[in-house]
């Protein structure tokens, strides 16, 4: 390490720093270099220390987080792929044919969007915020495995230039990024980021009879699904790469909430909301039109609360920091309000059988508002308060 | 019962004045830089549709429409007046916006004097004429369909105006590019917002 820290200090620093020829490229060195080694450089402005946490250790522990969704969601590719072309394979195989599948859309969604967020931090001058880690692991978690790589690279640039940099970068974001570059591939490429085609790959033929539709895609046509919701809860059914194991995203929501990273309120208001809409549901299920609307909202409440990317969107996508809430009795609203919303869309609107990720977009937009409204509340409460403090005395 | 409630949610979410048919985009636009005071500009709109909706809704099945008439006499069978439609709906539209005016310079001089040339300028809103018109095209079957209709309307455009007037109350602090500072960050998460308002397009009601 010493001798490597040599190496940079001597051979490759001078020609990022004032007057040397990279210099322009000054971010792309730092924030290469803060990888390995903490920072010289002292603070600013003044500085409160509590603890050393700063936004690499934060973004480092949701990708942490997410960690056993992708290794599930390897599993997982490629167990569908050998049940889907009916060849018996070994727990290896399956493993390795997924991470072939999964790892160049992990990679591909990292250059592309690390390429975007270093070409602003160049021409901008400022320095490269560690945002994009995280937006660019989840990217892959909410894609189809079968998506072409340019979609993904696609996405991820629009994710980041309009969905992040043009309201100045990290932090200042109002919506979503990684939502926003899956809101974006849903609606120019909608045949390969919907249907029954996509969320498995069959390269090599399809058994007869074989169905690759998602549980909701099931639902959404017929009101009942063959999977069981064991099978639905451990994650071996079709759907995007990182959202279809809740035990694994359990995992992650763990460590979350352990470190503090992720809101525990956002998680629970928002699985209260689901579970509100659900049984609303299933009192009214009815009265519902058609059979298989009916039928659909007759899935048991908790069934819902599994089914799809649920899960997935209350536990990594809802608790963004940035996008959601951000004061406390605003989370509460916020997170109920996803769940709720995102059950409503799902069984609903038949244009869309995943209502999770226009639920949280729809909320990123509301959730200013709804701080602005808590705010006021807040002076209101203080101002009567002072009154009658000055009053009585 | 259940047809007017259709309506009314419908007219909010799903048929958004400003998310699916970017209709009054120039005073969203211009007076959404603060929430107080989009809130008066929406309640302001809301009030007008609510009443020039119904309003021209009478117009519209006594006297434009063919065969309007007849309660005059029946010799009145063959008029049909509604080429005349769009003069009469503005002309409702500005007599309701000038009350409001006159109304809200009496009772809140601060918000009359915060909106502007814009609540002058409802009276040329595309909203309140769009509603008009979409309730001429939708034939609606009740005069209670249309209040309810023209009320969704205007409840929609004010969550629409006050939502973007809190986001760019927020993203005062962020560090936006010169070039888009202002408008042009303003029409960008106006597009946003027009995809998260999607999650409704489509819900059949």
């Amino acid at each position: 390490m010493k001798a490597l820290h040599n190496y940079i200090e001597e051979k490759i620093k001078p020609s990022f720093e004032e007057g040397g020829k990279l210099h322009k490229y000054w971010p792309v060195y730092d924030g290469f270099y803060t990888f390995l080694f903490v920072p010289a450089h002292p603070v600013e402005s003044g500085a409160h220390v509590r603890d050393g946490i700063d936004l690499k250790r934060t973004m480092n522990t949701v990708i942490m987080a997410l960690i056993p969704a992708l290794l599930f969601g390897m599993w997982n590719v490629g167990y569908q792929h050998y049940n889907a072309i009916g060849e018996d394979a070994g727990f290896w195989m399956q493993f390795g044919f997924g991470a072939w599948k999964v790892l160049p859309i992990v990679i591909v969604s990292y250059a592309a969007g690390l390429g975007a967020e270093f070409l602003f931090c160049v021409i901008k001058g400022h320095q490269i915020n560690e945002g994009y880690l995280v937006s660019g692991m989840l990217i892959p978690l909410i894609m189809p495995v079968d998506i072409p790589l340019w979609m993904v690279a696609v996405s991820a640039i629009f994710a980041v230039v309009i969905g992040k940099e043009v309201f100045g970068g990290t932090g200042m974001n109002i919506f979503n990024p990684a939502l926003i570059a899956r809101a974006f591939a849903f609606f120019a490429y909608p045949t390969y980021m919907s249907g029954d085609k996509v969320w498995i790959n069959t390269a090599g033929g399809a058994v007869d009879g074989f169905s690759g539709a998602t549980i909701l895609g099931e639902l959404a046509t017929s009101g009942t699904t063959h999977y069981s919701p064991l099978e639905a809860f451990i994650g071996m059914i079709p759907g995007s790469i990182g959202e279809t194991s809740v035990i694994a995203i359990l995992i992650g929501a763990g460590l979350l909430i352990f470190t503090g990273i992720g809101s525990w309120k956002i998680m629970l208001s928002g699985l209260v909301g689901g579970a509100t809409m659900g049984i609303i549901f299933n009192l009214v299920a009815p009265y519902a039109i058609t059979p298989s609307q009916q039928a659909f909202m007759a899935v048991p409440f908790w069934q819902q609360l599994i089914f799809g990317g649920f899960a997935f969107g209350v536990v990594f996508m809802a608790t963004d920091p940035v996008s959601g809430s951000q004061t406390e009795t605003g989370k509460w609203i916020y997170g109920f309000l996803i769940g709720f919303l995102a059950i409503m869309i799902r069984v609903f609107n038949p244009a869309y059988p995943e209502g999770v990720m226009l639920a949280i977009l729809f909320m990123n937009t509301m959730a200013p508002l709804i701080d602005h409204y808590v705010v006021e509340a807040n002076i209101k409460k203080r101002q009567k308060r002072l009154a009658l403090k000055t009053a009585s005395a | 019962m259940q047809d007017l409630l259709n309506i009314f949610v419908k007219s909010i979410f799903i048929d958004n004045m400003i998310f699916a048919y970017f209709l009054g985009m120039c005073s969203y636009l211009a007076v959404s830089k603060k929430v107080s005071t989009a809130l008066g500009l929406g309640a302001a709109v809301i009030f007008v549709l609510t009443i020039t909706v119904p309003a021209n809704y009478l117009l519209q099945n006594y006297v434009l429409s063919e065969g309007a008439l007849t309660w005059i006499s029946p010799e009145f069978a063959e008029v049909d007046l509604s080429f005349l439609s769009f003069i009469l709906f503005i002309a409702v539209i500005a007599s309701m916006v000038q009350l409001v005016e006159m109304t809200v310079e009496k009772y809140a001089p601060a918000l009359y004097g915060a909106l502007g040339i814009f609540l002058p300028l409802i009276a040329v809103n595309c909203a309140i004429l769009g509603g008009s018109l979409f309730m001429q095209e939708r034939n609606y079957a009740s005069i209670s369909e249309a209040t309810v209709f023209g009320l969704g309307s205007g409840i929609g455009w004010l969550l629409a105006i006050v939502a973007i007037a809190a986001i760019r109350e927020k993203i005062q602090y962020s560090n936006v590019p010169a070039p888009l500072k202002g408008l042009g960050i303003t029409f960008i998460i106006t597009g946003l917002m027009g995809i998260a308002f999607m999650s409704f397009l489509g819900i059949k009601l």
